[in-house]
């Protein structure tokens, strides 16, 4: 008996957001190489980015209202995927505002660099609806592909180039593991659907499957950046220009979340204990190797990479947990991380690396006497990025929900929850080191003051500390959204 | 189970065994008559010039990649041809591999439209990139 085939139209409305990013990409491609980059074609082209992003977030919303939220078939249309679309297409938005103003400071062309957001953005919320284990497969691709070039993309830096061939080989490594994954999977289920998967493992996976669920899991640790599947990131972060680079702790790493969360939820059953012993070590590695590798490090892309696979750790805490609060706790967590590591990104993008292309912290010193606001929004997102209450904003609620969802399961993750905690409270020293290094050390008398800061970039950081401090304060209604778009997508009972 | 991958493994034996035949028969029967000539590399009939690996202009490189990239971009016609009845039909064709009436679909002819726009897309960016240009 064949799969049934699923109806063309269905499947062009189911995936009308990701249609519209593409075609928009696609239109700008077109635009940018239509004549020589000027100061207005910029203008253009981010207009145009921001037009394709409207068109998409209205796409989504209408398409949300639109379609049955349940259903079977490759693509779901569930809540749990338009939440993790509007985080993806703000993280987009947000990095295209931060190129904008990069790009001609660092003397790259933003024609190509925004087209393959764009069309990355595409491959996320793709990766974001997939049901299917092929169309995983596809959205990985289709975002790791574009992700490859955006590292590259100052070719002219020799550090960017190695970035990009390092993320390039370990990336289309990764992606081997994943197919062989999903090959195993499929030879020992004879379906790639994930509810199928799950029907199929229910009565005790084979060695094949086991093996296949194994390599699954390897592949998303290395597209997550979680220990000890993490080498690349801190060299292709270091390398790669700092608003893709943000890109790359945000958006990339949302989607894949989103994806394993999926996969999680739907094919792999509670009880299934190689999956999730190999998840429980995954978390704990990267909650405590991320947070101490990233002690020592001064350069500071360098000490993001390291607190981004910190956040991998925690992340996967709620993976563990393997409920539907726990996908509601990673879509809010998704949320403050991105904000405060674009908003992070955004400031080191307005600082400026120094002749030899590296960011060292030194460069930060005394900020607060010569950019006062840049200072005070570095120390909201450390803050952020460290789970400090109040001035940290959502930063704390995003490690509470977690904590809550890993005690609350049915099985209580009591020791990941004392390893993130402690892991935290580690983490406080480099977060807290780079405020201490922006408010109390002088500012060098040599060190001249970093350029004005962009009014796109200035916008960006405006605006991500806002939503950083008054959801901080009131962070019922994204919480209330996040939950029940995760109980709604993942019915109680997996 | 196992049985059912027999011939593969006979084809595996017959090719084995096959090459191993006829190198070692040739190795076995011919005769050895080696002149300077014929321990060239065979050039086609031309006589070799320099040594093969010399540096190349990367122009060929670019050329060569956007030469793959089109052509097997456009291999990907072939297996749509083969299906293009069973994709421009919503319904089982009837017994003489007619669409029924009525059951005539645009999804065929429009997946290639949009696959086909998609490539233009890149001729053209490629084009006006400069990329075609050889000097």
């Amino acid at each position: 008996m064949t799969a049934p085939v699923a109806d063309p139209a269905f499947l062009t409305r189911a995936l009308l957001p990701d249609l519209v990013v593409s075609g928009g990409a696609m239109l700008l491609l077109l635009y940018g190489v239509w004549g020589p980059e000027t100061e207005g074609r910029r203008r253009g082209l981010l207009l145009g980015a921001l037009v394709t992003i409207a068109a998409a977030t209205c796409a989504t919303a209408f398409t949300a209202a639109t379609l049955p939220r349940t259903g079977v078939g490759p693509l779901a249309t569930d809540a749990f995927r338009w939440m993790a679309d509007v985080v993806i297409l703000l993280g987009t938005l947000l990095t295209l505002m931060v190129m904008r103003d990069h790009a001609p400071r660092a003397r790259w062309a933003l024609a190509e660099p925004a087209v393959l957001v764009l069309l990355a953005a595409g491959g996320m919320m793709l990766l974001a609806a997939a049901r299917d284990l092929i169309l995983v497969f596809l959205g990985i691709e289709l975002m790791s592909v574009a992700s490859y070039v955006l590292a590259g993309i100052d070719r002219r830096n020799p550090r960017s180039a190695e970035a990009a061939l390092k993320y390039f080989l370990l990336g289309a490594f990764s992606t081997g593991f994943l197919l062989y994954g999903i090959a195993l999977l499929y030879g020992a289920t004879g379906t790639t659907d994930l509810a199928r998967i799950g029907q199929a493992l229910a009565a005790g996976p084979s060695v094949m499957a086991t093996a296949g669920l194994g390599l699954l899991l390897v592949g998303f640790a290395f597209k997550v950046a979680a220990v000890p599947f993490h080498l690349w990131t801190p060299d292709v972060y270091d390398g790669a220009p700092t608003p893709v680079s943000g890109f790359f702790a945000t958006a990339v790493k949302a989607a894949t979340f989103t994806a394993l969360v999926r996969v999680t939820l739907v094919a792999v059953s509670p009880t299934l204990v190689p999956w999730n012993e190999a998840v429980w070590w995954l978390a704990a590695l990267t909650m405590i190797a991320g947070n101490a590798f990233a002690i020592r490090q001064r350069n500071l892309k360098r000490m993001l990479a390291y607190s981004s696979i910190a956040h991998a750790g925690f992340l996967l805490v709620a993976v563990a947990t393997h409920t539907p609060a726990g996908a509601a706790a990673i879509q809010f967590y998704l949320l403050a991380y991105a904000l405060a590591t674009i908003g992070a990104f955004a400031v080191l993008s307005a600082v400026g690396e120094a002749a030899d292309g590296i960011l060292h912290a030194r460069r930060l010193e005394g900020l607060w006497q010569v950019r006062p606001g840049l200072a005070m929004a570095m120390a909201v997102f450390m803050l952020a990025l460290l789970g400090f209450p109040l001035a940290g904003g959502i930063g704390f609620f995003a490690k509470w929900y977690v904590l809550q969802a890993a005690l609350q399961a049915p099985v209580p993750q009591t020791a990941l929850s004392i390893i993130l905690v402690v892991a935290t409270v580690v983490s406080a020293t480099f977060y807290l080191y780079v405020v201490m290094v922006m408010f109390m050390r002088p500012r060098p008398a040599d060190a001249e003051a970093p350029a004005p800061t962009p009014a796109m970039t200035r916008l960006v950081i405006a605006t991500a500390v806002v939503v950083i401090l008054v959801f901080g304060v009131y962070p019922t209604p994204l919480v209330r959204v996040a939950r029940a778009s995760a109980a709604s997508s993942f019915p109680a009972g997996r | 189970m196992a049985s059912a991958y027999l011939p593969v493994l006979l084809l595996l034996a017959f090719v084995i065994a096959n090459a191993g035949l006829i190198i070692g028969a040739s190795h076995l029967l011919n005769k050895r008559r080696p002149t300077p000539e014929k321990l060239q590399p065979y050039e086609s009939g031309i006589a070799p010039l320099g040594d093969a690996r010399d540096r190349f202009s990367v122009k060929f490189y670019l050329v060569a990649m956007l030469f793959i990239v089109f052509d097997i971009e456009t291999v990907f016609l072939v297996p749509w041809g083969v299906l293009y009845r069973e994709l421009s039909c919503v319904m089982p064709r009837l017994a003489d591999g007619a669409c029924p009436a009525g059951a005539v679909s645009f999804f065929g002819l429009g997946e290639m439209l949009v696959f086909m726009a998609i490539l233009v897309v890149g001729f053209v960016y490629v084009w006006k990139k400069g990329a075609l240009q050889w000097d």
